[in-house]
């Protein structure tokens, strides 16, 4: 399952809730969830949590808009939007957590 | 003429809120009035360096915020603990600000006329 998150982890909790009930798949992060992806963020520390069994990408334009695409935390795979849509044609099926 | 502070604590370009405040800020230089600026939380990327929208197809509003000394707007306040909590420093920021302690931000809060929430 491919799950969706577009909300800064220091906003809202939805990390979180990816963490607690996401399985096995991928997780890409856009728009203001890209900022979980960024190193000295606090919520690195549950980022790398969920690369243990979780793929994670972070959606390219969106971390260029914000001035962290340089800050990329190690083991991130940065996508564009091509990469999105291959991402959403690859698993059966996806949940965008808004 | 009265203290205004603009309380920002969203990040810029995932809501309008960020854009919305500099627009608020331009109109109450227009008339004059003693306007400061905090950056709390997710408002400290609103001033990050190196923003790129072209892919997004969003307007980069980041320089306008090194603009608003010539609106004699150079109170800009940002908290150190919401800075530590995102890996960033000052030198991370488009313009010269003022790094303060919840403290004292919550102090300045507390002199003003009129506080406005973004």
């Amino acid at each position: 399952m491919l799950h969706i998150l577009n909300k800064s982890p220091l906003e809202k909790s939805s990390l979180d809730s990816v963490l607690r009930l996401a399985r096995s798949g991928a997780l890409l992060l856009i728009e203001d969830a890209v900022y979980a992806a960024t190193r000295g963020n606090a919520a690195e520390p549950k980022l790398r949590e969920a690369m243990s069994k979780l793929k994670v990408f972070v959606l390219e334009p969106d971390l260029q808009a914000r001035g962290v695409a340089d800050r990329v935390i190690d083991g991130v795979r940065t996508v564009g939007y091509d990469g999105f849509v291959d991402l959403v044609v690859e698993h059966p099926n996806c949940q965008s957590w808004l | 003429m009265k203290k205004f502070m603009l309380v920002n604590r969203k990040a810029p370009y995932g809501s309008i809120y960020a854009l919305e405040s500099l627009e608020v800020v331009l109109i109450a230089a227009a008339f004059e009035q003693d306007v400061s600026l905090a950056f709390i939380d997710d408002g400290v990327y609103q001033l990050k360096k190196g923003m790129q929208t072209k892919a997004i197809a969003t307007k980069n509003f980041s320089p306008t915020y090194r603009a608003l000394e010539d609106y004699d707007i150079d109170k800009l306040y940002v908290e150190a603990e919401s800075l530590a909590a995102r890996g960033l420093t000052a030198e991370d920021l488009v313009t010269d600000v003022k790094v303060v302690d919840a403290k004292t931000l919550g102090e300045l809060m507390e002199q003003q006329d009129v506080v406005l929430s973004f």
